[in-house]
């Protein structure tokens, strides 16, 4: 069988195989064929030490799916590239690039808190909030399909959908997300209702506690929101130069998404499961607290 | 109820719903948007405490500002220390003729889409940033289930035949001159059909 797909390609972006070789279809006959050598970040002894000292992000590919970036907000200091997504002749959604603005505000404060805890990583602004109705559907699977499948290792989601018709493609979407080693950064709704994928386990789902430290952060042992970071009175960038205090689970989630990258960067081989357990080992409450 | 009743209704449970909202939280000021399905745009309806009440009937842009975000992620948000933002001042301003300090703002969603935005003008009574969210949530998720039920009754009389043709017709020409939608062109064929009809 011959593959499009370059050698250099790790498994996890390879395209599906067309036909699997048996025992049973997605299994391995290890008896007879060794297991496919990769790339393993061994997990001896995580503190946030080992997890991201002296790391700034850099190599890692952040994509903020919001309502734009300000590019050129000196806390934001510049982007990968800038993009929307946008109707086509027939209709159909496509993501073309844009100028680096943002009418909302909104996703220049989460691009700026991701900046702010990450200054190395690669900022990548896909808008997808252009519409007042139907920002919250059709745009956003569009625009996040794209990511995936651009091969970001992260993505910052401070949104959601309470649209139910939406549920099953963007759990699928989640999934697919998951297995490229493209993680999903999903903030929790504000209110009490149902919205996704922020409530799917192959994300990282984040809600805000109200202490002051950026880099303070929970393991919650009672999901769907895993994770507890800043996102009361958070200093956040808006468009025009300026800075303003912002509350609500958008902003704890690129906290989470900034510490990843720490992460990531420092240990670019890590899965996603894998980064959700270092995330674990070393929150505020989970971490062993080593004696000087 | 007549059609002037639900109006007179309407406008009552928009004004409560800001009076309300202003005085839970001490505010200076509380105002209600509701989106208009067809532009997305922000229809600014009714305003407590400070502020122009002739802007009531004014237009944001969609995706514009705090409540432009609140109304396309259907989710509420706190942005405190504004004043010193142009863009806010320019959207409170257009929206109250007041320029806050600080701004809440919570979706009004009815079943899964969100048909306004309710906000809070310099909050006084905090508890703290976390349960003021929470609570203006909880707030508005009520609101929108008032309002709900207020469009429904408007809906199911709007299906009455108009006892007064005239005030139809007149209706109906204010209503035509509008965009070129497909609708448009199906009313007046309709409009041509109830001629021929009269004609007879």
């Amino acid at each position: 069988m011959t593959s499009m797909t370059p050698a250099s390609t790790p498994p996890w972006r390879r395209e599906r195989r067309a036909h699997f070789p048996g025992v049973p279809a997605w299994g391995l006959a290890t008896t007879r064929q060794s297991p496919e050598p990769f790339q393993v970040s061994p997990l001896a002894e995580v503190t946030r030490q080992w997890a991201w000292d002296g790391s700034d992000g850099t190599g890692v590919r952040v994509c903020v799916v919001d309502t734009g970036v300000d590019g050129c907000h000196p806390k934001i200091g510049g982007l990968e590239r800038s993009l929307e997504v946008v109707s086509g002749d027939g209709g159909e959604l496509l993501v073309a690039d844009c100028h680096p603005v943002d009418p909302a505000g909104h996703g220049t404060a989460c691009a700026g808190v991701i900046r702010s805890i990450a200054p190395g990583a690669s900022l990548t602004s896909l808008r997808v909030l252009t519409d007042g109705k139907t920002g919250t559907g059709d745009a956003l699977m569009a625009g996040l399909r794209w990511a995936v499948d651009e091969g970001f290792d992260l993505v910052n989601l401070s949104l959601s959908t309470t649209r139910s018709g939406f549920r099953e493609s963007l759990h699928e979407l989640a999934d697919r997300a998951y297995f490229r080693r493209c993680l999903l950064i999903a903030a929790a709704h504000n209110m009490p209702v149902v919205s996704f994928p922020w409530t799917f386990s192959s994300v990282v789902s984040v809600a805000s506690h109200d202490e002051a430290d950026p880099m303070t952060y929970y393991y919650n042992p009672a999901p769907p929101a895993e994770f507890h970071a800043r996102g009361v009175r958070v200093p956040v960038a808006w468009p025009g130069g300026r800075e303003i205090r912002s509350t609500g689970n958008s902003f704890a989630a690129p906290h989470i998404t900034g510490i990843c990258a720490l992460i990531l960067s420092k240990h670019p081989w890590l899965t996603p499961f894998q980064l959700k357990t270092v995330l674990y080992l070393a929150a505020d409450n989970t971490m062993t607290r080593t004696t000087p | 109820m007549s059609r002037d009743d639900i109006d007179g209704t309407e406008r009552t449970l928009l004004q409560s719903i800001v009076e309300v909202a202003r005085h839970m939280f001490g505010a200076a000021a509380s105002s209600i948007f509701l989106v208009d399905p067809d532009t997305g745009e922000l229809v600014f309806e009714a305003v407590s405490g400070e502020g122009e009440k002739k802007l009531v009937g004014s237009r944001l842009p969609a995706g514009t500002g705090i409540a432009g975000w609140v109304a396309a992620s259907g989710q509420p948000m706190i942005a405190d220390d504004v004043s010193a933002v142009t863009q806010f001042a320019q959207d409170a301003a257009e929206s109250t003729g007041y320029v806050p300090r600080t701004i809440m703002a919570a979706p009004l969603i009815r079943f899964e889409e969100c048909v306004g935005v309710l906000e809070v003008l310099d909050r006084t009574a905090s508890r703290s940033d976390l349960d003021d969210v929470e609570f203006l949530g909880l707030f508005a998720t009520q609101a929108a289930c008032t309002l709900e039920l207020l469009l429904r009754v408007r809906h199911s009389r709007l299906q009455e035949p108009d006892r007064d043709p005239h005030a139809l017709l007149r209706r109906i020409g204010e209503r035509l001159p509008g965009k070129a939608r497909p609708s448009d062109a199906a009313a007046v064929r309709l409009l041509a059909i109830a001629d021929d009809l009269l004609a007879r």
